[in-house]
């Protein structure tokens, strides 16, 4: 059925909301302008744990995990889904991308624990469509 | 070993990874899909698959999500397939209906993967039917394929699954009338969902009469269910039915109905009308002259249309001929 054809990848994008906030407007807006874009998002909602969130990525087979977080509880969630990728052998083969209120001192440390980049709030969603493109290897 | 021949090594062990991986490999048409499904092929045939389908907004999600637990009481392994709509503009596409079943994907016995419809026809992408022999290869018992069902070229989901489940719900317009305009041939079991509102109670009766006067295949009368997602109220039920349909198919020793092939031959027709002949037809210059026709006042547009149809189906038999 799939033989001879002409192989058609699109970018697999997994957005999710770790913790207990309650805000996802951000992260609905982000997920809106990537599909605009051509990707295809896989939207789980708010109060992720950190193993849902590595699960659902290898399950959906995802080439981005794009965490919002707002809560300030950054420097507790992301080490941990870090540490689950790894785990799952995901780490260095998916991107992974934060975005939300994150100090620039912790963004430094996010990004030497291996997060692939810190988007700002107020970010422009070209940006973050770019750094996707760019920095995902099929397309 | 080459990679497919260690992916389907893995995937037989059902190594969640490797059933991941596959699923995409087929998504995305890559050269090793072939090789893939053919070497999985032998494996499978052992999962029962289910259709689960109707309009946007009717609780398909919690429903699945409500079924899952129930068939994993029955200690048995589930599979899902979300499939949504790729956006025709940008070829992207939001999924979200894993939202509903999230809490369940960290259960060892659960596979859940989101699909966008990409090319695919008939609300199904043209992936489904492979990830489906991948799940089911996998260990997979039941494999649930959630589709939107809106109308008659919704029906894709009927060549792939034993049983087509189709949901709906009271007060989100007029469904029935939906329904019957095309849904109906391809649906076994019927579920009214949220049937804890107050018209659900009419639209059952409305449903049970409509059903009286369709014609139905021989030895199976679809039943009506209630359910109430939410709380998994009539979920149970909805399983026993799931489980009869697929001990009336055993004992029939069919997989698709008449009906459903009816169904799905409306639909590959319906397509190839629309996307093929009417361009076509489109192109050629008499169409150009009956619309100024029409345009001019000398010609209705009804009569305009048959003439054309005429024309088309004189050519038809031209090359019908000539292939002779």
């Amino acid at each position: 059925m799939s033989g001879g054809e002409i192989p058609s990848r699109r970018i697999r994008v997994l957005i999710a909301k770790p913790g207990l906030n309650s805000h996802d407007r951000g992260a609905k807006v982000v997920a809106r302008a990537l599909k605009e874009a051509g990707m295809e998002v896989i939207y789980t909602g708010l109060r992720q744990t950190p193993e849902q969130i590595v699960e659902t990525a290898l399950q959906e087979d995802v080439d981005v995990i794009g965490l919002s977080i707002l809560s300030g509880a950054h420097m507790t969630w992301v080490p941990r889904v870090i540490e689950l990728m790894k785990e799952k052998g995901l780490f260095g083969q998916v991107l992974l991308l934060v975005g939300g209120i994150i100090p620039e001192d912790d963004a430094k440390a996010l990004k030497q624990m291996g997060v692939d980049e810190v988007f700002g709030p107020g970010t422009p969603t070209d940006e973050v469509i770019k750094y996707v493109r760019e920095h995902v290897k099929k397309g | 070993m080459t990679h497919a021949e260690e992916l389907v090594k893995d995937v037989l062990a059902g190594d969640k990874r490797a059933v991941a991986r596959s699923i995409t490999l087929i998504e995305d048409k890559m050269p090793e899909a072939a090789e893939l499904l053919k070497a999985l092929e032998p494996h499978t045939g052992r999962a029962y698959v289910v259709g689960i389908t109707g309009p946007t907004g009717v609780g398909k999600s919690t429903l699945i999500r409500e079924l899952i637990r129930a068939f994993r009481r029955k200690g048995l392994k589930i599979g899902v397939v979300a499939v949504d709509p790729t956006s025709p503009f940008t070829g992207g596409a939001i999924l979200g209906d894993r939202l509903r079943m999230q809490e369940l994907t960290l259960d060892q016995g659960v596979f859940i993967r989101s699909m966008a419809t990409r090319e695919g026809v008939g609300g199904i992408a043209e992936a489904t039917e492979g990830a489906v022999k991948v799940l089911d290869a996998a260990g997979y018992d039941i494999v649930l394929v959630e589709t939107v069902g809106a109308g008659q070229l919704d029906v894709g989901v009927a060549g792939i699954a034993h049983t087509v489940v189709l949901v709906l719900a009271p007060g989100l317009g007029d469904e029935i009338q939906v329904i019957k305009a095309g849904l109906m041939e391809i649906a076994d079991i019927y579920v009214v969902n949220q049937a804890d509102r107050v018209n659900a109670d009419k639209m059952v009766a409305d449903l049970a009469s409509v059903l009286n006067m369709e014609p139905q295949n021989p030895g199976w009368r679809p039943p009506i269910v209630r359910t109430v997602a939410l709380t998994g109220e009539g979920v149970e039920e909805l399983v026993e039915q799931i489980e009869r349909h697929r001990a009336f198919l055993a004992e029939k020793g069919v997989r698709l109905t008449e009906r459903k092939a009816w169904a799905l031959l409306r639909e590959a027709l319906t397509r190839t009308l629309l996307s093929d002949f009417l361009p076509k037809l489109m192109r050629t210059p008499d169409f150009e002259v009956v619309a100024r026709e029409i345009a001019a006042g000398r010609l209705t547009v009804g009569a305009g249309a048959e003439l054309l149809i005429r024309k088309l189906l004189k050519a038809v038999r031209g090359w019908h001929e000539q292939a002779s």
